[in-house]
């Protein structure tokens, strides 16, 4: 990641790729605009950030005084949520996010995101309509089978032999060495979260979505992140992935509006990062206030636009979607 | 002791795996949405030569090896042990047959090799890319035959055996690609 040969100056994507991404993002403005969503801008730079324990943050100090500490958003949910709240109905938002820490075939620590919410839709209203904008945008490029939908439970039971819900620790070790992962009792320990991200992104996830966009659902309560419990089953929280060819998409969730839950898991999350040792920032105090005042029933969805864009063009990695990824950056 | 953390793995980098010296071969990060990360890492272990897949969790570390790469000359071989010599320092290593491998079918006195050591230990030895070695037998050929097609086995003054062409004989010195074990030319 250190500075290279002068050579390096050139784009890492070809012309012809940039002319992709450039009609991607006409083609997403025009299926918003016909329906009606309104596009914002919300700071890519803000005081306050995520508490999600596996989520590294840039931060950098306004002025050079460390008191006046200043993160680079990792997706502008929460203050897209504020406005939600300030009553501007369904809104969507194309912008640069930032994850420290994550670089590889499928991650570059700064990417594009396409993130929207619908005021007034559930699950199924925001899945109908991810996946009528993925298939309108693919149409073009790559000729795809019909989706495909299942729920976490029904895609690790295909593709792990293992209910996620109700096995045990022993059950998880059994699976892992049955798919060759030996290492993986070391690793998953008595971490429950951990043993389904180990299978799921070991397991499931390659199997998931070959050449179609496949929707899994209905995600365990232990993966919360920001969506709500299921109205009929508690063990589980209204939240979707979207994958193509083995790869994430997007992340999407009927959206958690009630400010004391959200609250426990500010909490909850930041006991995570203290135990892991990792640095702890504040709760968003001023997402908590709009959940106070009150966040309309919505759904939203993140997308990562630069993955997308390398699935629908069948490429080897994010690079080469862009111009200039972390290495020449 | 040195340690490396998983964002810092890349290929060719020696660590310690099991207890033995190996090379990183690929390292892919893998992190589901908003989750745990981890690092698929494909190794091969230097002692045993087996490729290995592993999984570890994003910021884990792993001790690095003491392994470096040192041009050496042959001397001889006593039977038992091939031994080397550092040309600058005179320094001598004696590597067992398990080290040498299928370098020894081309190791001629006073080539330069290269030796992987670890811990100071020969852990492997990689011969010249090209090397000269006479021909200790071969058919005789139809003189004036230079089409080559398919040509006749050669047996070298190391034990190896190639295929020359027709009109190559004992006696010669011919240049050998080891990497693929193939004849290149005759060295007048």
């Amino acid at each position: 990641m250190s500075n290279r040969a002068p050579s390096d100056w050139r784009p890492s994507c070809s012309p012809a790729m940039l002319r992709r991404r450039a009609e991607l993002l006409r083609k997403i403005r025009q299926f918003f605009a016909e329906r009606e969503v309104l596009e914002v801008e919300t700071p890519l730079l803000s005081h306050g950030t995520v508490t999600d324990p596996h989520l590294s943050v840039f931060s950098t100090a306004y002025g050079g005084d460390p008191s006046q500490r200043l993160y680079l958003q990792t997706s502008p949910e929460f203050a897209m949520k504020r406005l939600l709240a300030a009553g501007t109905g369904s809104i969507y938002q194309i912008c640069k996010a930032f994850r420290n820490e994550e670089y590889g075939r499928f991650h570059n620590p700064e990417f594009t995101l396409l993130e929207w919410y619908r005021v007034g839709f559930g699950l199924d209203e925001l899945i109908e309509e991810t996946d009528a904008l993925l298939r309108m945008v693919s149409q073009a490029t790559r000729n795809l089978a019909p989706s495909e939908h299942t729920s976490y439970r029904g895609a690790f039971l295909t593709h792990a032999g293992l209910d996620p819900l109700d096995a045990g620790l022993e059950d998880f070790a059994d699976c892992a060495s049955r798919h060759g992962l030996q290492e993986a009792a070391e690793i998953g320990g008595a971490d429950r979260a951990i043993w389904l991200d180990l299978l799921f992104s070991h397991l499931v996830q390659p199997r998931l979505g070959r050449n179609r966009f496949t929707f899994v659902r209905d995600f365990p309560a232990i993966l919360p992140s920001l969506a709500r419990f299921k109205s009929n089953d508690e063990r589980l929280v209204e939240r979707v992935e979207v994958f193509l060819d083995g790869m994430e998409l997007g992340n999407g969730f009927f959206e958690l509006n009630d400010p004391l839950e959200q609250e426990r898991r500010f909490d909850r999350d930041i006991a995570a990062r203290l135990d892991a040792g990792r640095p702890v920032p504040e709760k968003d105090g001023r997402l908590l206030e709009a959940l106070q005042a009150g966040l309309p029933d919505c759904a939203g969805i993140a997308i990562g636009v630069d993955r997308l864009l390398l699935g629908l063009n069948r490429l080897e990695a994010i690079a080469e979607t862009l111009a200039f990824p972390l290495a020449t950056a | 002791m040195a340690f490396v953390s998983t964002s810092e793995f890349k290929n060719g980098l020696k660590v310690m795996l099991d207890g033995d010296p190996a090379t990183i071969l690929e390292s892919e990060f893998v992190k589901p949405g908003k989750g745990q990360a981890f690092n698929r890492v494909k190794l091969r272990n230097l002692k045993t030569g087996r490729v290995i897949e592993r999984t570890f969790k994003s910021g884990d570390t792993l001790e690095t090896a003491d392994v470096v790469d040192v041009e050496m000359q042959y001397l001889y071989n006593d039977g038992e042990l091939w031994h080397f010599m550092v040309p600058e320092s005179f320094e001598q290593y004696a590597a067992d047959s398990n080290a040498v491998g299928d370098a020894k079918k081309w190791l001629k006195e006073q080539d330069i090799c290269i030796l992987t050591l670890f811990n100071n230990i020969p852990l492997a030895v990689q011969p010249p890319n090209f090397v000269e070695l006479t021909i200790v037998e071969t058919d005789p050929g139809v003189r004036g035959d230079t089409s080559g097609g398919g040509g006749k086995p050669a047996t070298l003054d190391t034990g190896a055996v190639v295929r020359v062409p027709l009109f190559v004989q004992t006696g010669e010195v011919i240049k050998v690609d080891t990497r693929t074990g193939e004849y290149v030319s005759r060295v007048k």
